[in-house]
């Protein structure tokens, strides 16, 4: 406890340090060009971070055990989790991101809606009881259920890596841009430093039972948020979708094309792109890992299941909302002054940057009020969702590669834990680090680079190992490795990376997301690996399929929830 | 779990009924979410003047709007149908498959 007492002091420190800094440049010692301090705001993240704070001290004296420290002590109910996932899974990103489509695009932006949603019910019906009947902590426990332990379980943590390291840079540089943004004396690189230091001290004293909290939080925070924005649009537009969508038309500089893009706007129709965005959407949820993990903390099969309804609900409804907030903005953010860069050359372009819509639009409706709560609720959202990215990043490092490639099984779940809390400063501190690299660098491609190795290489060898009794492990091993690699390779040739970033010219592989073609070559290799594997320990995985499918489909022998 | 009662849980015919009742329905289901988004999703790509044609003359709603909003709704839904048949006809044959395992 003397440790987390120092930890909290810290945080308290570097809070009060940047309070007086923020009080010296409210004195008025800056010049007049300075923006006034946005205290609504600041008193929003204050509350917020105390409160979350106090539950990472509540939980940090009830996290005894691996299982407490990695699932939670198994004893989220199914409300509470599908909460925690709405939290966990609605990021800033899809948030911000979404209303910031739809606010340039139009009618482009509910494509992303519509397949950020279909994942989940796929989740239901084939993984969530699976993945609880099998798993302990990290969904490489379920792909390497019968299989060989260090192969597999390497591949699945890479995959997990890749995922949750790159996820993670675009959260961090959505969290400098939006808290600089929004409180300009708070630099850019204060803002990360700021993150990671919570965020650390969140999951190394509270493990999972403050990451789910926080992430609770925020859910309701969100949804709560979201809903005020909607109402306040609706109620502006007469409670008229059809008032609301013609008020839109008739603002956007582009008019009825809003409605007409299926494609950004100014892009040119592209019907595989279409194809491989929709498939990239909809696997890409159903294998990230830092969402796989959530299954673990329920008590057993049934509350999986039951929070993956409410989950559906919460983020099906909260996509409904930001489509509306997306066209809410048009009408009332853009062709504003007080919002827009310069109103002579675009209507459109907002000072702070393309994710701002839905963040000035709660000033539209509210005033600073409103605007200080939904700057809180985006920065307690990139919080929870770095929460849960460092607790997954940390459990494949420390559980998968370190207690059962490295140590075989033989290390004490007290130094797995104690590996578990150093990957999360670890990874705390590069996701700060990398943050600041990445603060000027296009980051645009990161959704594809993470949606596609989560849908090419995650999602299929998971599917795989648990209905499939032919895979072995050379088979999921080579199918896994094709997925992370192809998807890599094909996004780095591919019109964003190198054309946009390297500025090599033409890109030699035409799409922006490569899931088409990695997903079915993923099947392919892992399907003729196995097939063609006639080794006396591929006869031994098929024929453990048996044992595996009674614990998946009847629970038998699934880790139980701690009594506690 | 012992080897026994998993050997005596592939014995029972009630389980090979259960896993049967319960791939019926999860890919049943899964297959409806699929084409109705894939559906979607190709008409994006190969008939977007179907999509993008106005709900009604004089209206500026697109016919995808509704029709995105929808897969939206039944896919919760489904979610819905998937977790109530497997509280009141899965759960309860999942319990006495197991408690038989264990005579």
């Amino acid at each position: 406890m003397r440790t987390w007492k120092n930890a909290c002091l810290a945080t308290l420190a570097t809070a009060s340090s940047l309070l007086t800094q923020l009080a010296i440049a409210a004195d008025g010692a800056a010049p007049a060009a300075e923006q006034p301090i946005n205290w609504h705001a600041i008193v929003m993240f204050v509350i917020f971070v105390a409160i979350t704070l106090g539950i990472t001290y509540w939980a940090a004296k009830r996290t005894k055990t691996a299982t407490d420290f990695y699932a939670a002590g198994r004893g989220i109910t199914g409300l509470q989790n599908g909460m925690a996932i709405a939290g966990d899974y609605m990021s800033a990103a899809s948030f911000l991101g979404i209303a910031a489509l739809v606010y340039m695009n139009g009618f482009y932006g509910l494509i992303f809606s519509v397949g950020w949603l279909v994942g989940w019910p796929i989740i239901l019906f084939l993984i969530a009881e699976r993945l609880r009947n099998l798993g302990k902590y990290t969904y490489a426990d379920v792909a390497s259920f019968r299989l060989q332990q260090g192969p597999v379980r390497t591949m699945a943590a890479i995959g997990s890596l890749i995922v949750v390291i790159w996820y993670l840079i675009g959260q961090a540089v959505g969290a400098g841009q939006l808290l600089h943004t929004l409180v300009p004396q708070i630099s850019y690189r204060e803002s990360i430093v700021i993150v990671g230091t919570l965020i650390i001290v969140y999951v190394t004293f509270g493990g999972m039972k403050a990451t789910t909290w926080v992430q609770i939080i925020k859910a309701a925070l969100l949804l709560g948020g979201a809903t005020l924005i909607a109402i306040g649009v609706m109620a502006h537009e007469g409670f008229s979708f059809e008032k609301l969508f013609t008020d839109a038309v008739a603002i956007h500089p582009k008019h009825m094309e809003i409605m007409k893009s299926v494609v950004p706007i100014g892009a040119k129709a592209n019907p595989i792109e279409s194809i491989s965005l929709g498939l990239t959407l909809m696997f890409g949820t159903a294998g990230l890992p830092h969402i796989l993990m959530r299954f673990f903390t329920v008590t057993d099969a049934k509350a999986a299941r039951k929070s993956v309804l409410y989950g559906t609900c919460f983020i099906g409804y909260f996509y409904i909302l930001t489509f509306i907030i997306g066209f809410g903005a048009i009408v009332l953010v853009a062709n504003n002054p007080e919002y827009v860069t310069d109103i002579t050359k675009n209507i459109l372009a907002l000072k702070g940057g393309g994710s701002m819509p839905a963040v000035y639009l709660s000033h539209a409706i509210g005033g600073d009020l409103f605007l200080g709560f939904i700057a809180a609720v985006a920065f307690a959202t990139i919080l929870a969702v770095v929460s849960g990215l460092t607790l997954a990043g940390a459990s494949a490092l420390s559980h998968d590669i370190y207690a059962n490639v490295i140590m075989k099984g033989k290390s004490t779940e007290a130094q797995e834990v104690w590996v578990s809390k150093l990957c999360v400063i670890g990874l705390g501190i590069l996701a700060v680090l990398l943050g600041i690299a990445f603060e000027k660098q296009n980051v645009a491609y990161i959704v594809a680079l993470t949606f596609s190795i989560a849908a090419c290489a995650n999602f299929p060898i998971l599917v795989l190992s648990v209905f499939w009794r032919g895979l072995t492990t050379r088979g999921a091993v080579l199918g896994g490795y094709t997925g992370i690699l192809g998807s890599i390779g094909l996004l780095i040739i591919g019109p964003t990376v190198w054309t946009k970033v390297l500025g090599n010219g033409p890109a030699i592989f035409p799409y922006d997301f490569p899931t088409f073609v990695v997903l079915p070559a993923v099947l392919i290799v892992a399907y003729v690996a196995s097939v063609t594997d006639n080794s006396e320990s591929a006869r031994k995985e098929r024929a453990a399929f048996d044992a595996q499918k009674v614990r998946s489909e009847t629970g038998l022998g699934a880790e139980a929830a701690a009594s506690h | 779990m012992s080897d026994l009662s998993a050997s005596k849980i592939q014995n029972n015919p009630k389980y090979h009924q259960l896993v049967a009742q319960r791939d019926s329905l999860a890919w049943t289901l899964s297959a409806i979410v699929c084409i109705m988004y894939f559906g979607f999703i190709l008409m994006i790509a190969f008939a977007p003047d179907f999509l993008t044609q106005p709900l009604s003359t004089g209206s500026v709603v697109p016919v995808g709007m509704p029709l995105g909003v929808g897969v939206i709704l039944v896919s919760c839904i489904l979610t819905a149908i998937y977790v109530r048949r497997a509280n009141h006809t899965f759960d309860p044959l999942t319990d006495e498959i197991i408690q038989e395992s264990l005579k």
